[in-house]
């Protein structure tokens, strides 16, 4: 009799916060562990920003007379163009190598799993903008390092990644998941990216910090609705796999 | 089986929807009639601007139409997302696609009017920028519809991504009208810059009020036979799985 209480559950759901916490640390352990053995997602994003911040120069040097008329965009373009890259690769990956089913049979709760997920993607967002801050201001002398542009690259990030990991999940089935996720991603990120140009560009105006605020308080509901949402339609993606 | 069974369901609603066919064609040649000739002319613009300003009562009726489209994906949406029903992932799905097509109409028809107005094609309006977004949303749902082969994953998935583009909508408007405005604000609201703005006398008011509901009948009638085609659709569907079988 003793051996059979001693018995402890296989599943973790319902064991309290930590347990969840838990689940959403393993499943980001996993993932940036798969990514630093396969190295597919940050290299080529790392490569694509820098890429990118290059054709921008060349495609605006001569013509625009300061550069700090277009770098607020030039910005956010790359973020957003090259977090595409790496989002569709989150969900895409798994059914490539057959993983997804073994995931969505881990027993932890759905929302860790896109919690895991959106915490790896979130560390190589970041990485990337280490990188593309320093890059910008080599090759268009405009210094980034301002704390609200820092925070509003914070906060768009989360709220980036957080619809980014949710729609890669919805196209991962898809037929066309590649082409098709910067098609569905990209206007419903409108406001995240006017708002992240906006707020650049106040900053680099140096228009002083009450026109800034109005615009980090948009990519804060955007962020509470993302999460909101994903919360209670997760479970409706996974439903049955 | 059950669907073989009963081949003449559907055409019961053969005369019904012939009548709001008519009825539809006869609201939108009132709509002509009343936009081109009986309306009154807007008093305080002159030229072109007096004549392109009649093109108002088609982009306020595509405008209802494709408001109508945006809340029916809506409502089809959450249906489905309750009840699992795949009839309210039709109507989800028709609103969307007519709703896209007077969408388009919208822009198109403010594009050309705001030439004489405005003397640009195009402004960054928080109104023009936010209806080209959710035009865009729209194009993207049934791009999106169409690389789903299970038709219960196709209304699952695409009902998750149409509520979330419905929330992100006031978003954009908002994070747009940080933004200045120039687009006129016709009803009660004052905005200092728009331009090309004018009163509305009596015959206009009527006017917009015939064309609003010509083209509300227009989309429902559209709407109609696009849910009826989609469900023959999903029949067909179902016979040609009974026949492999």
């Amino acid at each position: 009799m003793a051996e059979l209480t001693e018995a402890e559950p296989v599943t973790s759901k319902g064991g309290g916060l930590a347990a969840y916490l838990r689940g959403v640390w393993a499943v980001a352990e996993k993932d940036v562990r798969t990514e630093l053995r396969a190295k597919e997602v940050v290299g080529t994003m790392a490569a694509f920003s820098v890429l990118a911040a290059v054709v921008f120069g060349l495609a605006f040097d001569l013509r625009v007379p300061r550069p700090e008329l277009v770098v607020p965009g030039i910005l956010w373009v790359i973020i957003l163009f090259g977090g595409v890259l790496g989002l569709h690769r989150s969900f895409g990956s798994e059914l490539d190598r057959g993983t997804l089913t073994g995931l969505l049979l881990a027993p932890v709760e759905r929302s860790a799993i896109y919690l895991g997920k959106v915490a790896a993607n979130l560390l190589y967002f970041l990485i990337i903008e280490a990188l593309l801050v320093p890059v910008l201001l080599i090759l268009f002398d405009v210094n980034l390092l301002k704390p609200l542009v820092l925070l509003a690259l914070a906060l768009g990030t989360v709220g980036y990644v957080g619809a980014g990991t949710l729609f890669a999940a919805l196209t991962a089935r898809n037929r066309a998941r590649e082409t098709l996720l910067p098609v569905l991603l990209l206007p419903v990120l409108a406001p995240l990216f006017i708002s992240g140009v906006g707020l650049t560009a106040v900053v680099l105006d140096g228009r002083g910090n009450a026109e800034a605020w109005p615009w980090l308080g948009i990519i804060g509901i955007y962020d509470a609705l993302v999460y909101a949402i994903a919360f209670l339609l997760v479970d409706v993606i996974w439903e049955q796999t | 089986m059950n669907a073989v069974a009963r081949p003449a369901r559907s055409d019961r609603w053969f005369t019904p929807l012939l009548v709001f066919d008519l009825l539809a064609a006869l609201a939108m040649v009132g709509v002509m009639w009343t936009a081109l000739l009986y309306a009154g002319d807007a008093t305080n613009l002159a030229g072109e601007e007096q004549v392109a300003q009649r093109i108002f009562y088609f982009h306020i009726g595509s405008n209802i139409a494709a408001l109508l489209g945006f809340l029916g994906s809506v409502v089809g949406s959450v249906g489905f997302l309750f009840s699992r029903r795949l009839v309210w992932d039709r109507w989800a799905a028709a609103s969307v696609e007519i709703g896209t097509i007077f969408g388009i109409l919208v822009l198109l028809s403010g594009a050309i009017w705001a030439k004489p107005a405005w003397n640009t094609y195009w402004t960054w309006d928080p109104r023009l920028t936010t209806a080209t977004i959710t035009v865009l949303i729209y194009i993207a749902y049934m791009l999106f519809r169409n690389g789903f082969d299970n038709p219960e994953t196709r209304a699952r998935f695409a009902s998750v991504y149409a509520l979330f583009a419905f929330l992100s909508v006031p978003l954009t408007y908002y994070s747009a009208r940080l933004f200045r405005s120039i687009h006129p604000i016709v009803f009660d609201g004052v905005n200092e810059e728009a331009q090309g703005g004018f009163g509305i006398g009596p015959t206009m008011g009527q006017t917009l009020t015939v064309a609003m509901i010509g083209f509300a009948l227009l989309f429902l009638a559209i709407l109609f036979h696009r849910v009826r085609q989609l469900e023959f659709e999903a029949r067909i569907e179902a016979l040609r799985e009974n026949y492999d079988e």
